[in-house]
């Protein structure tokens, strides 16, 4: 029983920075180790956007009409830039199940008892979930390569525009995980925590250039959809992979899509993550 | 000067439920407080308010010299807590969870690890070390879990229930930890429902109830204000409680109680085991004989149920309930 007394003594807090981005990796690594040990969950977060790819691009390939044709061949390379952002958006509903799960399971009780930073449950959760974003990116990709994707089909591009494009849909993913926190430690439930991400995700998803060209809706909805933080980054990607179907709207945020989805998700980030962390410093369990 | 712990007139409310009426508390350095009570009394939310978890409606704190309300990130610092319900992750080992602890405690990782280790030691959890906590048993999460509250020392230490559905080994060698922790100058409040516990760990008990503490001083001088002791008779054979029950009256300084099913009789008395010693004689000489008999003194659990007055609720329902079977 000697190890009590071997206990050390609780250090000085360092450098704030930097002990809030060692906090984050600790918690970042827990949650994936955790999600290693569940990896049904990541299977089944791969399920849908695969079924999307293969269901899009044989039952409506053929029937949509892209860039003036209604080539199978112009909607699947069209499609992939949208299907890839719904894809990372899902995240939010895993980021909020995460986070309601440890406020119920009262783990949050044991990290709001320690003198840990105060963002770093929330950004370690938010980190990992990047990082299973990132693998379902790429295994998704590999499947869009299968089902016949390429990039350069409608004008040309190279390797740094497409890992650029890449690069965007992670940071639309990671913005959209820290809505999914705020919503984690509003709801306290996972299951409503994964509701309650995913439901309003449809018509944000939906209600934009992803699947369709928006140019054939009514003027209200076009409005709606080019200004749309998620048309942003779907229109940037087709842009960067060269793909077809892009819009030709001279709505400022579809004629530089590159720089609004960079700064939708910057402020998405800058806001939720505000909010988030005001929220968990005041969540009880 | 307040103590390591201090609280006062401290005010809870969710939605109409008054969880905390106005507490107050003072624990002393180095010491340890009991705080007892009912089933939602309001021990866990007194516990919550002082750890920074919950924010109180009104009242003060100050834990470890620093105020709860001003400074909460100072206060963590200086405290560890096991909450009610083990907070550890499932899919993490019990290894992983306590270095993961260790590290935000801005441990380093080797140091972490060491630590790990020897605290598995300790709790017994050495074997399980390497599976995810999920395949532990009750008993072996809330060691997990108080092993966790204890990774660094800190100077103020809450445990709320510590030894619930621990095996008596383990609740043992919990003791143990706990005396230890305290003789090297750690304050800690406790709450629990054994109130063997208290009596046994606690230099000072607090009795909540409807989130106000009514009672508290040292077990010794709880249960002087309890009343004084009193005999015990079982006897061999139901035809005799009456004739027990006319000695007992003989030597009794007040009512005698008989449960008619135990064969049990209760009379308070003065005059210690002398006076033990002439209740046995008379008995025996009446030809009464006994099963067992005895000199009680009153057990905190008697301080709790007369503080608490669930001894006569629990009558009430008990008469209650007779009528009902007589209709
Ligand atoms: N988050 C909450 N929301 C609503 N009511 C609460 C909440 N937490 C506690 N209460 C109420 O506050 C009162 C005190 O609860 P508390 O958990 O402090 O009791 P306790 O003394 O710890 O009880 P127990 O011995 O059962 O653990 C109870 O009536 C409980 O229902
Ligand atoms: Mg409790």
């Amino acid at each position: 029983m000697s190890a009590v007394s071997d206990a050390v003594r609780i250090t000085a807090p360092g450098n704030p920075v930097s002990r809030s981005i060692r906090d984050s990796l600790i918690v970042a690594k827990r949650n994936l180790i955790r999600m290693s040990r569940i990896p049904e969950v990541v299977i089944f977060g791969l399920i849908q956007p695969i079924m999307f790819v293969v269901l899009f691009t044989y039952v409506f390939g053929g029937s949509m009409k892209i860039d003036g044709s209604t080539s199978a061949e112009g909607y699947k390379n069209f499609l992939m830039a949208g299907i890839f952002a719904q894809t990372v958006t899902f995240a939010t509903a895993s980021s909020g199940a995460g986070i309601a799960d440890d406020m119920h399971k009262g783990l949050i009780d044991r990290f709001r008892s320690l003198p840990m930073a105060r963002g770093a449950v929330l950004t370690g959760r938010t980190l990992a979930d990047l990082v299973q974003t990132a693998l379902t990116l790429l295994i998704l990709a590999v499947v869009a390569l299968l089902v016949g994707w390429r990039v350069g089909t409608f004008h040309d591009t190279n390797a740094g525009r497409v890992l650029a494009a890449f690069g965007l849909l992670l940071l639309l993913g990671y913005a959209f995980t820290w809505i999914g926190a705020l919503i984690g430690l509003t709801v306290r439930t996972p299951e409503a925590a994964t509701s309650g991400g995913l439901v309003w995700l449809f018509p944000v998803t939906f209600l934009s250039g992803a699947f369709v060209d928006t140019s054939n809706m009514t003027p209200w909805l076009r409005h709606i959809a080019e200004w749309n933080p998620f048309s942003a980054t779907v229109q940037a990607a087709r842009v960067l992979f060269g793909n077809p179907g892009q819009s030709h709207s001279t709505a400022w945020p579809m004629e530089h899509p590159v720089w609004a989805s960079l700064i939708y998700s910057v402020l998405i980030v800058v806001v939720f993550r505000t909010l988030a962390v005001r929220k968990y410093r005041s969540a009880t369990a | 000067m307040p103590g390591a712990i201090y609280a006062e007139g401290l005010v809870k409310t969710f939605g109409d439920v008054r969880a905390l009426d106005g507490v107050d508390l003072d624990v002393p350095e180095g010491t340890v407080l009991g705080l007892l009570g009912p089933n939602g009394a309001g021990k866990t939310t007194t516990v919550r308010c002082l750890t920074t978890l919950l924010r109180p409606d009104r009242g003060k704190a100050v834990v470890a010299g620093v105020d709860v309300l001003k400074h909460p990130d100072t206060v963590r610092r200086s405290i560890g807590l096991s909450g009610q319900f083990a907070a550890v992750d499932e899919y993490l080992t019990g290894r992983e969870n306590l270095q993961m602890v260790g590290q935000l405690y801005q441990m380093k990782a080797k140091a972490a690890k060491q630590r790990a280790a020897d605290l598995l030691e300790q709790f017994n959890l050495a074997d399980a070390a390497d599976r995810p906590a999920k395949t532990y048993s009750g008993g072996m999460r809330r060691r997990l879990d108080l092993a966790a509250a204890l990774v660094v020392s800190p100077p103020v230490m809450f445990m709320d229930e510590p030894t619930t559905g621990l095996d008596p080994r383990n609740r043992q060698q919990l003791w143990e930890v706990i005396k230890q922790l305290v003789s090297g100058g750690t304050t800690l409040l406790l709450t629990t429902q054994y109130l063997e516990e208290a009596d046994h760990l606690a230099h000072d008990i607090a009795v909540v109830d409807h989130g106000r503490v009514i009672a508290k001083g040292t077990s010794d001088q709880l249960k002087a204000r309890t009343g004084g002791e009193r005999v015990e008779v079982v006897v061999h054979e139901r035809a005799h409680i009456a004739d027990a029950a006319e000695v007992l009256r003989g030597f009794g300084k007040g009512e005698t109680t008989v449960e008619e099913h135990t064969r049990k009789l209760t009379v308070p008395v003065t005059g210690g085991a002398k006076l033990l010693a002439e209740v046995i004689r008379e008995l025996d000489t009446r030809g009464i004989e006994m099963d067992d008999i005895g000199l009680r003194r009153p057990t905190l659990d008697d301080v709790f149920l007369s503080l608490t007055g669930h001894m006569a609720e629990a009558a009430d329902q008990d008469e209650a309930n007779g009528k009902e079977a007589v209709k």
